[in-house]
């Protein structure tokens, strides 16, 4: 019995094994139930406050609704309607326009003082805190603290001019100054986090590279042209991204500072969507304009995603 | 800049919808009927705690009330603001509205139209002094079908609230205020030349305050902000220009209206308080707020009836009854608003209180009644009176014969194109005021084809 049973072949191993393999799956089971139970809170969240609000967007802007009584289709009629409103124009020239120069402002200007910030010797705590105060202030705070400064008539801005002999401005009170006045508010309140992320990424420059291009006769301009900007092409590309996508979406600033005027001057899409949504109570409308916005922004980011891809 | 990639608008404007679904499926179906006979109804627009003498009087009154009525129980809401147009319709629809709701005269023909509010018409017949309330007052409430759907609280009229100081700094007579625009304009010069910051003239052009003053300014010269149907803009004509022109020269011809534009309703009210302003279209309710919160005198402030001999904008506020109330709740808000809001001696016009409260008593405003209600309540408030009320005499004695016109239909979005109006005229001085009005009024036209 023995020997037979040594020398039987050996039944297959599942019967041997099962217990252990059913143990695993329970165990992970078990494992992917308690990350499973952890993750719905965050989707539910997610679920409830972003993905149904996106999709009942595209449907609404499709629709005639006040919330009070039932909704109708009505096709293309907001789009139609937005297409008639001459103000959509000035509201993506607007935007288009505070885009542009928060590009000059809001790019080029923390990436020079990341620059400088990394090339101090001493206090540098104080100077990276001194650059990031402005963002711990809160938006309304900087939106209402800046308008005294812009206040054409005892603001401080025009009494420093004055002060020193300049030609006064109106800031936000003339269409023509108005959007880069508004720049300069979003640039001041908000460079200090994107400076601190260019700074991270100077520091992560080996310090061989600055040493090679200083053996090679590099000056300081040099050394920022063929060291820094190619080693944080990426940041700064990523960064620049990010900041179009934002600043196509400025509300705060325009709302509190301008009320969107003079002359509509500051009214940007964002705005022009609170408008139609929470003045005209059409929020078939806004969440048209939304939608326009979201694929603008959408194909935008996916092109530029795909260029700069290409170009590595 | 800020790295925010998701369009946060969307979620924003869904934020009312899905208020709404939640609002809608937490409501409950409580008819606030009980078995016993009693009654409980929700009436929100409670002072809030930031006020707390309002707020005790408010409950004092609730108190004196119930003790009168024992089988209705009043259960107060103290959200503030009492009425944000941005949660109304969201409020409306989820089932979350009072039994007895706060609403501004610019609310009444929506909620109507929406099917929102009770039709109390056969409910009043026993509210004491309702036949003396102002026709034109009691007209806002009253629906297409002439029915009655809400009741006045307050009523404002506007006028011109000026500085009398500055106007005698200025070699003016401040018991002479300007009566008509080409006054104003004079005026305004001469003490915009008392320099040191002094403004002589203010108005708004932002936050939708530019359009409604543009409104109130467009009435005294005898305009219309839409056709009497409804249909159309209707400010594109020589009123609406003699508007433009006026503000246009005192901007800029003068220079008498500062440099600082944009303004809306706090900084008006900080010039005026600090005394840096001579004049701006304004309610009476204007002068406890300059007083209370920004220093502001009462010996010093006084307001004119508007400009002009034609119309002057009138506005207010009121409460309507929830399109679900049970009659027996319709019955005991009726009380409870006759008591609280429409009863001389008690109430909002107990001024015996008031006055020992501390709070003004002698405002023009509100100014609800006519006939012999009116001659008590002006009684009994120049017996408390405790403001210098001679100062605005002119005003009370104009406001007996000068026509209200109440806000056009759709007021908040036609004050919004026209926001842009004013501030093209305040702030560009080679704006051209009748492409300005011919682009407004296509606009509005749109905006109207639309509703």
């Amino acid at each position: 019995m023995v020997a037979t049973t040594d020398l039987a072949p050996r039944p297959v191993s599942a019967p041997a094994r099962a217990p252990r393999a059913a143990g695993r799956r329970g165990r992970r089971v078990g494992t992917n139930l308690t990350a499973y139970a952890l993750l719905a809170g965050g989707v539910l969240c997610f679920a409830l406050f972003s993905w149904y609000p996106t999709i009942r967007t595209f449907l609404l802007a499709f629709q005639h609704t006040n919330f009070v009584g039932a909704s109708q289709w009505v096709g293309w009629k907001n789009f139609h309607r937005l297409f008639a409103d001459p103000e959509f124009v000035d509201a993506w020239r607007n935007s288009f326009e505070f885009t542009g120069v928060a590009l000059v402002l809001g790019f080029g200007v923390p990436f020079v003082l990341a620059v400088v910030l990394n090339e101090l010797r001493h206090w540098k705590t104080l100077f990276r805190l001194l650059v990031y105060l402005p963002v711990m202030i809160p938006p309304a705070v900087v939106a209402i603290l800046w308008k005294w400064f812009y206040d054409p008539g005892n603001g401080l801005f025009n009494e420093v001019l004055k002060g020193v002999g300049l030609p006064t401005s109106s800031w936000t009170n003339s269409t023509h100054t108005a959007i880069v006045s508004l720049v300069l508010v979003s640039t001041w309140a908000n460079l200090g986090g994107t400076t601190l992320i260019y700074l991270a990424a100077l520091q992560n420059i080996p310090t061989e590279l600055y040493e090679a291009a200083e053996l090679d006769g590099a000056n300081l301009l040099q050394r920022v042209r063929h060291v820094t900007v190619p080693q944080t092409r990426y940041v700064m590309l990523m960064l620049l991204l990010l900041q179009i996508v934002a600043t196509m979406q400025e509300f705060t600033t325009p709302f509190i500072m301008t009320g969107g005027g003079p002359q509509d001057a500051t009214v940007t899409v964002l705005y022009l969507i609170y408008k139609y949504a929470f003045v005209y109570f059409d929020y078939g409308t806004a969440c048209a304009l939304t939608i326009m916005l979201f694929a603008f922004l959408g194909i935008f980011s996916a092109l530029y995603l795909r260029l700069t891809r290409n170009a590595d | 800049m800020r790295t925010a990639l998701f369009p946060r608008m969307a979620a924003l404007v869904l934020a009312t919808g899905t208020a709404v679904t939640v609002m809608a499926a937490c409501s409950s179906s409580d008819s606030g009927n009980s078995a016993s006979g009693s009654v409980t109804i929700s009436v929100n627009c409670q002072p809030p705690t930031s006020d707390p003498i309002d707020r005790k009087a408010f409950n004092d009154d609730i108190a004196i009330f119930e003790k009168a009525h024992p089988n209705i129980h009043i259960q107060p809401k103290d959200e503030f603001p009492c009425d944000d147009p941005k949660t109304f319709d969201a409020k409306l629809a989820g089932g979350q509205m009072e039994n007895v709701f706060y609403v501004y005269y610019t609310d009444v023909a929506h909620v109507i139209s929406e099917g929102q509010a009770a039709d109390i018409n056969s409910d009043v017949s026993g509210v004491k002094g309702l036949g003396d309330i102002q026709t034109s007052t009691l007209g806002v409430f009253k629906g297409p079908n002439g029915h009655l759907y809400g009741l006045p609280k307050t009523n404002y009229s506007m006028g011109l609230l000026y500085n009398r100081a500055l106007f005698t700094q200025a070699g003016l007579d401040p018991n002479s205020p300007p009566a008509t625009w080409d006054d104003v304009r004079t005026d305004a010069k001469k003490i915009a030349a008392l320099g040191n910051g002094i403004v002589g003239y203010a108005d708004y052009s932002a936050s939708n305050q530019g359009g409604w003053h543009f409104t109130a300014e467009l009435y005294s010269q005898g305009g219309s902000m839409v056709s009497s149907n409804g249909k159309e803009a209707a400010f594109n004509d020589a009123a609406g220009k003699a508007v433009l022109t006026n503000l246009q020269q005192m901007r800029w011809t003068d220079n008498s209206m500062g440099t600082k534009q944009l303004l809306t309703i706090p900084d008006v009210q900080a010039m005026m308080g600090a005394g840096k302003l001579g004049m701006y279209v304004a309610a009476p309710d204007n002068l406890p707020t300059l007083v209370k919160q920004y220093q502001g005198s009462y010996n010093n402030l006084a307001i004119a009836p508007m400009p002009g001999d034609h119309a002057t904008l009138l506005g207010g506020d009121g409460y309507m009854f929830n399109v679900k109330d049970t009659p027996a709740q319709i019955q005991a808000g009726i009380q409870w608003l006759q008591f609280e809001n429409l009863t001389p001696g008690a109430g909002q016009f107990n001024y015996q209180r008031s006055a020992a409260n501390g709070s003004p008593v002698g405002l023009p405003e509100p100014d609800l009644w006519k006939g012999s209600t009116a001659t008590a309540d002006d009684q009994a408030k120049a017996k408390y009176a405790n403001v210098p009320s001679q100062n605005d005499q002119d005003f009370i004695t104009a406001m007996k014969t000068k026509q209200g016109k109440i806000e056009p239909v759709d007021a908040q979005q036609i004050y919004s194109v026209l926001d842009g109006v004013m501030s093209a005229v305040l702030t560009n001085q080679g704006a051209n005021i009748d492409q300005l009005l011919s682009d407004a009024s296509t606009k509005v036209n749109s905006l109207l084809a639309n509703q």
